[in-house]
């Protein structure tokens, strides 16, 4: 892109070599931050509108033009509420817990292709280090948890924990089940193959498994319904974040949403082909990409928020048994099945 | 079953009639009334359940009462294979420290409203597991539905 | 002021205090919970946040002042709560009620049984995590209030039933409006089958779960729902029959497991058996009067007198002694909310805290009505 090559350039010659870089990664940081926020606030907003619609009812549409700048007053008032804290929690960690969910959320950001010309960092390692991010999240639940010096959030937090372990493993088996068609982890590798057909077409009948797999176990990692006595309201108050309030409960209920854009994400690059367009139509046009970047998690992201308002919860023995009795087996079976297929050329290819 | 029929088979598990006094009465009631010595409650009790003929399996309400110079509690029974209803009273006349047997033994159904009445009238009941008020604060003094309780702040008379 | 159990306290045991505000517990019930992990190990609630004295009011006024006492107990079976006073005034007066009001008395009480039952069917789901289904329980309960609010002028507690009759007589709108709610309401009640009773997620948080046997049923009152999902037949509708109830033909639902699921299809078929009833009274209501002349003051002959009504939770019992005062001497509501609170313990001990919420929501407490 034209312009990030002048931007770096000028700044190149502006100053010495580390000084530039650092100034332009902290340019880049800042320019995801606004990607977070901006995306955070109008994934809540859609959540509510799609809530609404589910339930009969309107949803906010009054402030702003639809409700648009919902959240925006949202924001602004959380962040002018007091922030209190019980006398016996543990100052330290309790000041530390939010900021654990958040920093991994834009870590995990940074990897996405949103377009041919729009990713920030691709290691060669991309996959691995997504899930290994996303292991990170789930200190910062227990750290709340812990820190609050309450039974609820306490057991909150545990449950929160055993769940996030037991779905993990099933996220990265289905996803090394797609990566055995690949080859390669990184993941403008990954969508570079996706250029013969998305994926999840060229695996046919162990893709399509792979996937429902994925998107189960990923609504559990998200600690979404229908997996969330995490924060089941009808039962614990609110879970690890009962004592949590102003800027610090902002901190986790945004990142519970840029969570479930990281997971739909994922899903758009490793299963639907990222920013390629349908058929190769618009391949031409530079920053398209994006577009179809969007529509695509986007879709994802409505069968999940779907999810939520359809089905009961699960209990948390019920939700472990799925794991480790169901959903494993499954998988494992689904990847030997899957390089099965990769070794003697089944796969379709455009 | 009748209550005629009813009350001759009562009054024929009775050995000695002058010892232990059972009245029997259907005035002003809809049902057949007994009322019986707190002494002998429990047996009573155990005998209207526990007989195959009467078989009251069902305790349907338990009321306590103040009549003014007896405090009491009044059971409703009932027998969910007969069908027949019947109603037994019990009375006693002190007032400072009243007492009877609990009957949650025998239906489990007695604990709460037992511990009712305990909470309202201030009648102890022998070998109930858990005595304790119920709606009202454990510091609360006095026993509301009794004729004589006075409340100078609570109670709005007419 | 902390009530804590002391005896059979193991260390690795902890106390969770559930409510009395709790998203839960519908109502300010306090439960004391002693927990080893995620299994309970005791339940022990904690009742008097809305006790009112009603019982002690009762003594002081007179019998159509206690009449609009009692909406407030069990506010979501309001007309069924005035009705059971009135019966007992008016059975111990020996009045001779008019066919009118006997027929009408009885499709209100069944319009409000399931409004009671779809409020019901919305707190369930969401208190299991399917928060949608609230929306869907209330808009049906709307039409409901709407119809009442039309006739009897109220939506919540209603007084409109009173010794000698009704308070006014019906809107000319009333039939026309029950008819169409009826042909709404049959269309709706599948769809509720489809979201959420059919659902696997749903089946396996509520199957085996809480059983109450037939024997426990019985010694410990339950009544209502609650008992009939436990095979005990305790319909006070056939047993004890009250104004019109004998002349319509209705199912009495039975069934034998005793866990969460049987309590929860109990209700949803019971208010396929209410459409049933309403349908075949809502045309042929007798033409009359609606109220039986009665004294300003009533004044009930010396004696006493018992009344029993079934209410959407269950058996409801009014006791009246009177010594022929214009005030009873004592009065006795048997609700069956109280008989069914005191089996939680019996049912939930060893099942895990979400077996808890989901028993407890199937129990169908409403704390007004235990509290008195």
């Amino acid at each position: 892109m034209n312009i990030t090559k002048n931007i770096h350039e000028w700044l190149f010659s502006l100053m010495p070599e580390t000084t530039a870089s650092i100034v332009e990664m902290v340019l880049i940081a800042i320019v995801y931050l606004g990607i977070f926020a901006v995306a955070g606030l109008y994934l809540v907003l859609l959540e509510r509108r799609v809530a609404a619609w589910f339930q009969l009812r309107l949803g906010p549409n009054r402030v702003g033009y639809q409700g648009l700048l919902q959240t925006m007053a949202d924001a602004l008032k959380l962040v002018s509420k007091e922030l209190t804290g019980t006398i016996k929690a543990d100052k330290f960690l309790y000041n530390l817990a939010p900021y654990f969910v958040i920093v991994t959320a834009l870590m995990a950001m940074s990897l996405f292709p949103f377009s041919k010309e729009f990713q920030a960092f691709d290691i060669n390692i991309g996959i691995f280090f997504l899930i290994a991010i996303s292991s990170i999240g789930v200190i910062g639940i227990l750290l709340a948890g812990w820190s609050s010096n309450n039974k609820f959030a306490l057991i909150g937090a545990m449950r929160s924990g055993v769940q996030t372990i037991s779905y993990e493993l099933s996220v990265g088996l289905s996803l090394l089940t797609m990566v055995l068609m690949t080859g390669s982890l990184q993941l403008s590798q990954i969508v570079e193959v996706q250029k013969h057909g998305w994926l999840i077409v060229q695996g046919h009948i162990p893709a399509v498994i792979a996937f429902c797999i994925y998107m189960i176990a990923g609504t559990a990692e998200t600690n979404r319904a229908p997996f969330d006595l995490v924060e089941a309201e009808s039962e614990l108050g609110a879970g690890f974040h009962t004592e949590y309030s102003g800027m610090k409960f902002a901190y986790f209920f945004l990142a519970e949403f840029i969570n479930m854009f990281i997971i739909a994400s994922i899903a758009t690059t490793v299963f639907f082909g990222a920013y390629l367009s349908p058929f190769g139509i618009t391949e031409n046009i530079p920053l398209l990409g994006v577009f179809w970047f969007l529509i695509k998690t986007l879709a994802i992201i409505f069968l999940m928020m779907w999810f939520r308002w359809t089905f009961p919860r699960l209990r948390i023995d019920q939700l472990l048994v799925l794991e480790w009795k169901y959903l494993l087996p499954l998988n494992l079976m689904n990847l030997i099945i899957m390089a099965l297929m990769v070794l003697l050329g089944l796969t379709i290819q455009f | 079953m009748t209550n005629e029929a009813l009350q001759n088979l009562i009054s024929s598990w009775i050995p000695d009639p002058i010892a232990i006094e059972l009245e029997f009465t259907e005035e002003k009631s809809q049902f057949l009334n007994i009322t019986v010595q707190p002494e002998q409650l429990h047996q009573l009790m155990t005998q209207l359940k526990s007989n195959p003929d009467t078989n009251f399996d069902y305790l349907f309400c338990l009321t306590g009462m103040d009549w003014g110079k007896e405090l009491g509690v009044v059971y409703h029974l009932e027998s969910t294979t007969h069908r027949h209803q019947i109603v037994v009273k019990v009375k006693t006349e002190d007032r400072e420290n009243p007492t009877l047997d609990t009957v949650c033994k025998i239906w489990y159904t007695a604990e709460f409203h037992e511990r009712e009445v305990f909470d309202f009238f201030g009648i102890k009941f022998n070998n109930h597991p858990n005595l304790k008020r119920l709606f009202l604060t454990e510091e609360w003094d006095g026993f509301p539905l009794r004729k004589d309780y006075v409340d100078e702040i609570n109670m709005v008379i007419k | 002021m902390d009530t804590t159990i002391t005896n059979n306290f193991k260390s690795e045991e902890y106390q969770i205090n559930m409510g009395p505000q709790h998203p839960a517990t519908h109502g300010v019930l306090r439960l004391l919970l002693t927990i080893d992990g995620e299994i309970i190990k005791r339940v022990e609630p904690d009742l008097g946040y809305i006790h009112r004295s009603i019982e002690k009011m009762c003594e002081r006024d007179s019998y159509q002042q206690i009449v609009h006492l009692t909406d407030r107990m069990d506010y979501l079976s309001s007309h069924i709560n005035n009705e059971a006073v009135c019966l007992t005034v008016e059975n111990a007066l020996q009045l001779e009620i008019p066919e009118r009001v006997k027929v009408i008395r009885t499709i209100i009480a069944e319009l409000t049984r399931i409004a009671s039952h779809t409020l019901w069917w919305g707190v369930m789901g969401m208190d299991v995590g399917a928060l949608t289904t609230y929306f869907y329980g209330f808009r049906d309960r709307e039409m409901i209030n709407d119809i009442f609010e039309e006739t009897c002028g109220a939506r919540l507690t209603m007084n409109y039933n009173i010794p000698g009759g009704l308070m006014f007589d019906i809107h000319p709108n009333f039939v026309k409006r029950t008819k169409e709610f009826i042909a709404h309401f049959k269309t709706k009640l599948p769809e509720y089958d489809l979201l959420l009773s059919n659902n696997i997620i749903f089946r396996k948080r509520m199957e085996g779960i809480g059983i109450l046997t037939k024997e426990d049923a019985i010694s410990f009152g339950a009544s209502g729902p609650v008992g009939r999902a436990s095979g005990y037949s305790c319909d006070v509708r056939k047993h004890h029959s009250y104004s019109a109830y004998d002349k319509v033909t209705f199912n009495e639902i039975l069934k034998t497991e005793g866990d969460t699921y049987a309590r929860y299809q109990v209700r949803i078929l019971e208010m396929w058996e209410s459409l049933s009833i309403i349908e075949q009274l809502i045309d042929n209501i007798p033409e009359g009067e609606f109220f039986a002349k009665t004294n300003t003051v009533i004044k009930l002959p010396e004696g006493e007198y018992y009344q029993k009504v079934e209410t959407a939770r269950g058996e409801l019992g009014v006791y009246i002694v009177s010594t022929g005062t214009k005030n009873p001497y004592r009065m006795k509501f048997r609700s069956p909310g109280f008989s069914n609170l005191s089996l939680l313990n019996h049912i939930a001990v060893g099942g895990k805290i979400g077996d808890l919420v989901a028993t407890m929501a199937t129990l169908d407490l409403v704390i007004p009505d235990i509290d008195r």
